[in-house]
């Protein structure tokens, strides 16, 4: 197979992954590697009186027991909007399982013994904030130290960490037949990636130090060492080994910094791989309260739209203020809504810090929306495939004022999801159809270098700073050299993931990679043909304007054509040689934009179900499930189709099960695989069916958009609306358990 | 201390483990197998899944001298003896069933322990062999399409 665009050749590091040879950060050895565990408290919000670590030190093969005075005074915060997060608690935990020092041990078992031991005097606060009920009580105690949050910031002494908002039209002279008001809550889910995050730190001999860790951003990571060390860039060497999953988990730093100075402090490797139950405690999902309100003509035109969303957002605000204010930029999603206004808040709250997980909180905004509008439908008696079909922005349409343009035929989705689901056909008793759209904003800034070696035997090397946790950005890189360079997939290698090796990538999030570092890689290859180019005609003696180089072939004046591969040994002569292709993408974003920048490209996608309820017991399966993207190309459409059906279960588990439940001083009940529940093989709907309309119309090479978060926007609200189709229970709170929907239907008798 | 004489991927194996070290902690730490994954340590993800004379079963929670006289086999023991790929794992690459890949060697050795008792699984019967195997990228259909596929069974792709 060659590999170009449009096929679906073997992914680039497959054989590794099949094999179990592929290193992931915990499987890496170290010599003389000295092991951390963290110590925490089993409450959310403590005083932290006093930290005695003698006990703890007494352990066989305990060699320290790091606490903030083993660490730079002040205590270093970082965070890549604000830096709020310490090393380690000082004065007050703020969530539950917020590290208050660290045992480094020789082995595993020792650190996890000492880290019992260590003795911390502590006292739990009442007061504790869980829910934005308690954010917004003004008599709830400040989660974050007001100085932390600087002069002049008017809500300091509030848990209001921002406001955003945005108003577009006339709201108050807009007038409507119907108006639908209701309520939504989306609980705290997390990333649950199977391979628990991990981190290393190596002392270098020349004062610099190496880190290993499973993230998406290796140059964030450089930079926050690079500061809170004190090193320049150049010191720092981070390795970022693909990641077992990421899911906007391990976008950003989290533990390297502490780890890193264990390292330096004891001049050895030291590592810290984390637990199932203390990625819980790591990484989540914001959750979220909406209000939406809608305002329709009787022929379901949406007049209006008014959003007040509440984003819980946790202890420090990691990137979850951006997680806020980008997704509520398009609460309205992707329809011609005339008058607009939106409210949206962070929240700080003892809870987790929440952080990006793919959606980037459009799946909140999505689930509010879509359910306002089918209720619309219901209460309408409109179609609510039309009633989506009437108002969905059409291709150029400018839906959001100063923002790009609807970039797709976005009512092809829709009519393909329709026809998958065969919409309209009559159903049993007990079974229902349900639709929904979701929309989210790509990046809207963007910065990723690229360099493509094409060495004398035509075979080719690509340097890339992506991180492939999954979506298999490697093979995607694998095949638009293969395309432009014509050289074959098992002769090209893809290396990424070590700041040392490969050029900056801004990172890895926002499905960006295929579109911006792809354009990188295209741009690297022309370069090289460029280049190619020159050395022909001079070889040739000929005018280099009058050598071609296009799509895998040198074309001379005469018309002999031969293939790149095969030209580049000639023309780099007996010397052999290389060579380098040098590519660029920038997307510098537009200060005057409420977001920084416009959207690279929308993700726009459709979800349809069928389920089946049981209405004496409300047990819910969801029995043929349609997804469909608009992709603008399938660069590997088994690729797209993974992720596409990957972010749709992803999807059912937030709609169906998956909750972080909290007891009254904040702890997490359910940290785990036992209690809380992911979809498993046997909770896949029976039919599944992923579908891409592509019509070469996004930003990237072919035209391609990036696809690998769409498949779970519009889950919830298709679930919610078959649910209702077939048994009658409306459902507002996320997971639809069957208790839930039991509850509904006997509260409706 | 106990003493135990295992099988572990067709070489023999006599050593002496203390009595609370799992067989995943032996197999990683200990032989350098580090194809069996560590995540929920609990037994529900099935990242750590191996076959111990013919069964498989998550390492982490079969001690080590338990396995006393077991033949066990991990991930790396699944390719031929010439280097090649077996039949489960061409398949799982070409029906791109591994995305991070980090519960894949779990899902190999379930998928392996049932093809080497039930020839021709339903569709069915491979979802539930698998069930105890968590995959959060959710290559879900991916993995029984290859599974089905390397029993030379017709999946979903015979269909469309």
């Amino acid at each position: 197979m060659s590999g170009m665009i449009g096929d679906s050749p073997p992914r680039v590091g497959g054989p590794e992954r099949v094999r179990g040879t592929l290193e992931y950060v915990a499987d890496i050895r170290f010599g003389d590697a000295l092991h951390v565990k963290l110590v925490t408290l089993d409450v959310a919000r403590a005083r932290i009186d006093s930290i005695d670590t003698s006990r703890a030190e007494s352990v066989d093969g305990v060699v320290s027991v790091f606490t903030p005075e083993d660490l730079p005074s002040p205590m270093p915060r970082f965070g890549p909007q604000f830096h709020d997060r310490p090393l380690l608690a000082t004065g007050e935990t703020k969530y539950h399982g917020e590290p208050v020092a660290a045992v480094v041990a020789e082995t595993p078992e020792a650190a996890a013994r000492a880290a019992a031991l260590v003795s911390v005097g502590h006292l739990p606060l009442d007061g504790g904030v869980f829910t934005v009920e308690a954010a917004l009580d003004p008599s709830s105690p400040l989660v974050q130290d007001p100085s932390i949050r600087g002069p002049g910031d008017p809500r300091a002494e509030s848990n209001v960490l921002s406001e955003h908002r945005f108003e577009w039209g006339d709201m108050e002279s807009a007038r409507a037949d119907h108006v639908v008001d209701q309520t939504y809550n989306f609980p705290m889910v997390t990333q649950f990636a199977i391979e628990p995050h991990a981190f290393v730190a190596v002392p270098d001999d020349g004062g610099g130090v190496e880190v290993w860790s499973s993230v998406q951003h290796p140059f964030l990571l450089q930079k926050v060492l690079s500061q809170i060390l004190d090193l320049p860039l150049s010191r720092v060497r981070v390795h970022a080994p693909d990641p077992g999953g990421g899911f906007g988990g391990k976008q950003n730093p989290k533990h390297e910094a502490l780890v890193a100075f264990i390292a330096l402090h004891h001049g050895r490797p030291a590592r810290l791989v984390l637990s199932l139950g203390e990625t819980f405690q790591t990484v989540r999902r914001t959750s979220a309260r909406i209000r939406a309100r809608s305002g329709f003509l009787s022929d379901g035109t949406i007049v209006f739209q008014e959003f007040v969303s509440d984003f819980l957002i946790g202890a420090y605000v990691d990137i979850a203020d951006r997680v806020t204010g980008k997704s509520n930029y398009l609460a309205a999603g992707p329809y011609r809504v005339p008058n607009v206004r939106i409210v949206a808040r962070a929240l700080l709250s003892h809870t987790t810090p929440s952080t990006a997980m793919r959606g980037f909180g459009a799946p909140q905004l999505s689930w509010a929306r879509e359910a306002n509008i089918d209720q619309a439908a219901r209460e309408l008696g409109l179609d609510p495939l039309q009633i989506r079909l009437t108002n969905l922005a059409r291709h150029g349409e400018q839906f959001v004022p100063n923002e790009t343009p609807a970039d797709g035929q976005w009512e092809e989705v829709l009519r393909r999801t329709a026809d998958l689901i065969d919409w309209g056909a009559p159903l049993p008793e007990g079974r229902g159809r349900g639709l929904a759209v979701g929309l989210k904003s790509g990046p809207t800034t963007g910065l990723s270098y690229a360099t493509v070696r094409l060495l004398a035997d035509g075979s080719s090397l690509i340097f890339a700073g992506t991180s492939d946790m999954g979506q298999g950005a490697r093979t995607i890189f694998a095949q638009i050299v293969a395309e432009e360079l014509g050289v074959t997939h098992d002769r090209i290698t893809v290396v990424m993931g070590d700041t040392t090796r490969v050029p900056y990538d801004q990172q890895t999030s926002a499905s960006r990679s295929s579109v911006l570092m792809g354009t990188a890689v295209y741009n690297a290859c022309q370069d090289i043909r460029s280049r190619l180019a020159v050395l022909v005609a001079g070889k040739h003696g000929a005018d280099p304007e009058s050598v071609t180089v296009e799509k895998g072939t040198v074309t001379l004046p005469d018309g002999t054509t031969t293939p790149i591969p095969e030209a580049i040994g000639v023309t780099l002569g007996r010397l052999g040689g290389e060579i380098i292709g040098n590519g660029e993408m920038r997307v510098e974003g537009d200060p005057d934009h409420p977001l920084g920048g416009r959207a690279v490209f929308f993700e726009l996608h459709c979800a349809a179900c069928e389920v089946e309820i049981d209405t004496e017991t409300g047990e819910i399966e969801v029995t043929r499930y349609v997804t469909v993207g608009d992709v603008g190309k399938a660069l590997n459409p088994l690729q797209v189709a993974g992720q596409d059906e990957g972010a749709a279960i992803m999807g059912l588990g937030h709609t169906l099960m998956e909750r972080m439940i909290l007891d009254g001083s904040g702890r997490i009940l359910n940290m785990g695989a036992v209690d809380y529940r992911i979809l498993t093989h046997m909770d896949v709907p029976e039919v599944m069916i992923s579908d891409s309309i592509e019509n070469a119309d996004g930003p990237g090479p072919y035209g391609i958009k990036g696809v690998s978060e769409g498949g779970l926007l519009a889950t919830s609200p298709a679930v919610a609306a078959a649910v209702t189709s077939a048994s009658g229970a409306v459902i507002r709170d996320l997971p639809i358990t069957p208790e839930r929907i039991w509850r509904a239907l006997q509260s409706r008798l | 201390m106990t003493h135990i004489d295992v099988q572990v991927n067709g070489e023999d194996w006599g050593l002496d483990v203390e009595a609370g070290t799992y067989l995943l902690e032996l197999l990683r730490d200990r032989m350098q197998l580090t194809g069996a994954k560590v995540c929920c340590l609990e037994g529900e993800c099935g990242a750590c899944t191996v076959v111990i004379d013919g069964k498989s079963v998550n390492s982490c929670l079969i001690l080590a001298a338990e396995t006393d006289g077991a033949k066990i086999t991990t991930v790396e023991a699944l390719s031929r003896s010439d280097g090649n790929l077996d039949g489960l794992q061409t398949a799982f690459l070409e029906k791109a069933a591994a995305q991070c890949g980090f519960c894949i060697p779990g899902q190999l050795m379930a998928a392996h322990a049932l093809l080497e008792t039930n020839h021709e699984p339903t569709k069915a019967e491979v979802r539930e062999a698998l069930a105890g195997n968590l995959c959060r990228c959710a290559g879900y259909e991916q993995i029984v399409e290859a599974v089905l596929a390397a029993a030379g069974l017709p999946g979903k792709g015979g269909e469309s």
